[in-house]
């Protein structure tokens, strides 16, 4: 469908992470997850923020949308603080969080800013709705969607909100692989349609390469000895426009280089195949 | 605990729906049980089969398409109709759940007829329908039934309402918990019938010592459950919530107070219960009419028809206004789960 731009869409604003750090509470002391990280999104950028598993990406993105407290540093969006719960962002949970007894179109109304006129909240609901494809089902609840439906419906919901930054946590983690990739080119056609700053935390490197303008890795140091924490490994800027070509030679490379800083052996030297490196590494 | 099953349900079937699809086909011949409850589910998880191909950038089609996993069942691998079970049915549910009592109906009959047991132990069905007959003749029946139910009803309003405000209070606030959930713990270790000769005192022998001991008996299910189930909200959901702007009041109307209507339904039918309960242990001790009078009255004359008509009468009213909760509960259920 044509992705019209809609009035209600706020503009993008950007996002800055200055020295965050935060550390949970143990019983054995506080446990650092994540340290130093500096790190400047854009207004209007698609960041994915890549990592092994509990390495801290979830804590970022929640941080950044004021669910969230760093230990020390300081998150902004516009250059001023995160609040609680910020109203600047919205969020896209890792599993859909649906109200199971409220319609498809009601969960979506939950996400419109307090304050919106009822028959604007309802057209901006329609809207969105025709939007992620769920129009037909606005009437059905959450437990008779498919997981994908389901997960339509939680952006659509972030969306509502109009968000000058969308945060996303592994959206699309839950879904069956080609559901994903329906999912992934639906979210590109959203940001087309309602360009905001978007936040994405994903550990599917191909995911990364498909929609970001700039992925960043996420992990700790190898070394035992190391400060323990996970910091910015690796900052990679995304060659091409979207949608890109999925099977492009390019991508491909990058896609070794970023597994290989993940710490995952591509096999690719055990068949004599050795890396190539066409594109330079950033910083140029 | 038939509320904590079906909550369980409405949990997983709400869940984050991980490759939901696949297993749409695995589960399909196995859920013929849960086919009945699912039904209206079933029908519009076929009305989204049959919705087909959307026309938003093909997204759907597979999706749509889809067999979903509630429900659909059965028509999935093999494209046979489904076919009700004989358990699935409701006039075999009916027929099944009024054998057993026809049984001793008959079991009851034979043994008090062949002399087996004296009638002054088990008088026969034929006697205790008579003795009710008389009773109803002389106007007490009606009288008695009336009464004990009025007891009821309005000891469970009373009990249920306070349990559903203290419950609110101790379930959402972490201070009400830590200064009421103790004290109220302890009262409520106390035997129904210890409160009896206290209330008498207070209250003197009349419709409030009764009212107030059903009132205390229908108290503690719904608080307790209602607590927990506000505690226990869904701390997902919360997190969602809270972060799409709801606190305070809002949070609790929108996503606290719906997550806890099916347990607090199946709360108020568990008081429902108690307070038959508590009602016989209120009319045993000391009172002029009701249903536990006349088990008591007919227990000093020896007229052993007459308790089995109080016992047969209390067996009925309670499963009676049980069911009518039970539908509620159902309606509950579905609503809001």
């Amino acid at each position: 469908m044509p992705a019209t731009p809609t009035s209600t869409s706020a503009a993008a604003l950007p996002v800055e992470f200055r020295g965050v750090a935060r550390a949970f509470p143990t019983a054995a002391g506080a446990r650092p997850v994540l340290r130093d990280v500096d790190l400047v999104v854009e207004a209007g950028e698609i960041l994915a923020i890549l990592g092994p598993s509990g390495c801290g990406k979830s804590t970022l993105l929640r941080i950044a949308g004021g669910l969230d407290r760093p230990t020390s540093g300081r998150v902004t969006i516009a250059g001023s603080p995160v609040a609680d719960y910020d109203a600047r962002s919205a969020i896209g949970f890792q599993e859909p969080r649906l109200l199971p007894w409220r319609t498809v179109a009601q969960n979506v109304a939950l996400g419109l800013p307090r304050g919106t006129p009822r028959a604007a909240g309802r057209a901006h609901v329609a809207r969105l709705l025709e939007l992620v494809g769920l129009a037909e089902f606005a009437e059905h609840r959450p437990r008779e969607i498919s997981g994908g439906m389901a997960q339509r419906t939680s952006l659509a919901r972030a969306l509502a909100r109009s968000p000058h930054v969308l945060l996303l946590d592994e959206p699309f983690g839950a879904l069956d692989a080609l559901t994903r990739l329906r999912m992934q080119d639906l979210l590109l056609e959203v940001h087309a349609a309602e360009p905001t700053t978007v936040l994405l935390v994903t550990h599917d490197v191909d995911e990364a390469l498909q929609l970001a303008d700039r992925i960043v890795v996420l992990g700790a140091e190898a070394d035992t000895d190391a400060t323990p924490g996970a910091s910015i490994r690796q900052t990679v800027v995304v060659p091409g426009t979207r949608p890109r070509d999925r099977g492009s030679a390019e991508l491909a490379e990058l896609r070794g280089r970023l597994l290989d800083g993940l710490g995952i052996d591509r096999h690719g030297a055990a068949r004599g195949i050795q890396s190539t490196s066409t594109i330079p590494a950033f910083p140029y | 605990m038939t509320a904590d099953a079906s909550r369980g349900d409405a949990l997983t079937s709400t869940g984050p729906g991980t490759g939901r699809a696949g297993a749409g086909l695995g589960r399909a011949g196995v859920t013929s049980v849960d086919r009945q409850s699912n039904a209206p589910v079933a029908d519009r998880g076929l009305a989204v089969a049959a919705a087909g191909p959307l026309g938003v950038s093909g997204i759907d089609r597979r999706e749509a398409s889809d067999p979903r996993a509630d429900g659909v069942g059965p028509a999935g691998p093999s494209g046979v109709a489904p076919r009700r079970r004989l358990v699935d049915r409701r006039w075999f549910r009916i027929a099944g759940g009024a054998l057993l009592p026809l049984v001793l109906l008959v079991a009851w009959q034979l043994a008090s007829t062949s002399g087996a047991v004296p009638v002054s132990m088990l008088p026969s069905p034929e006697m205790v329908w008579t003795a009710g007959v008389d009773l109803a003749e002389r106007g007490l029946l009606g009288l008695y039934i009336a009464i004990s139910t009025q007891r009821v009803f309005i000891g469970f309003a009373v009990g249920a309402a306070l349990g559903l405000v203290v419950g609110a209070v101790v379930g959402l606030s972490k201070l009400g918990d830590i200064l009421l959930s103790p004290t109220l713990g302890a009262i409520r270790a106390v035997p129904s019938l210890a409160w009896v000769p206290l209330l008498i005192l207070w209250l003197k022998i009349g419709e409030e010592s009764k009212v107030v001991l059903i009132a205390i008996g229908a108290f503690f299910p719904v608080y307790t459950i209602v607590a927990a189930a506000l505690r226990h909200v869904d701390r997902q959901l919360l997190e969602a919530g809270r972060a799409f702007g709801l606190r305070g009041v809002r949070l609790l109307s929108v996503v606290q107070l719906p997550a806890a209507v099916p347990s607090v339904v199946s709360a108020l039918r568990l008081a429902l219960a108690q307070s038959w309960l508590f009602l016989v242990a209120a009319e045993l001790i000391a009172s002029s009419m009701g249903l536990g009078f006349l088990l008591v009255d007919s227990g000093n004359n020896g007229r052993i028809d007459r308790i089995f008509l109080a016992i047969i009468l209390l067996a009925v009213l309670g499963k009676l206004t049980d069911a009518v909760v039970g539908l509620f509960e159902r309606w509950a259920v579905r609503k809001w789960a």
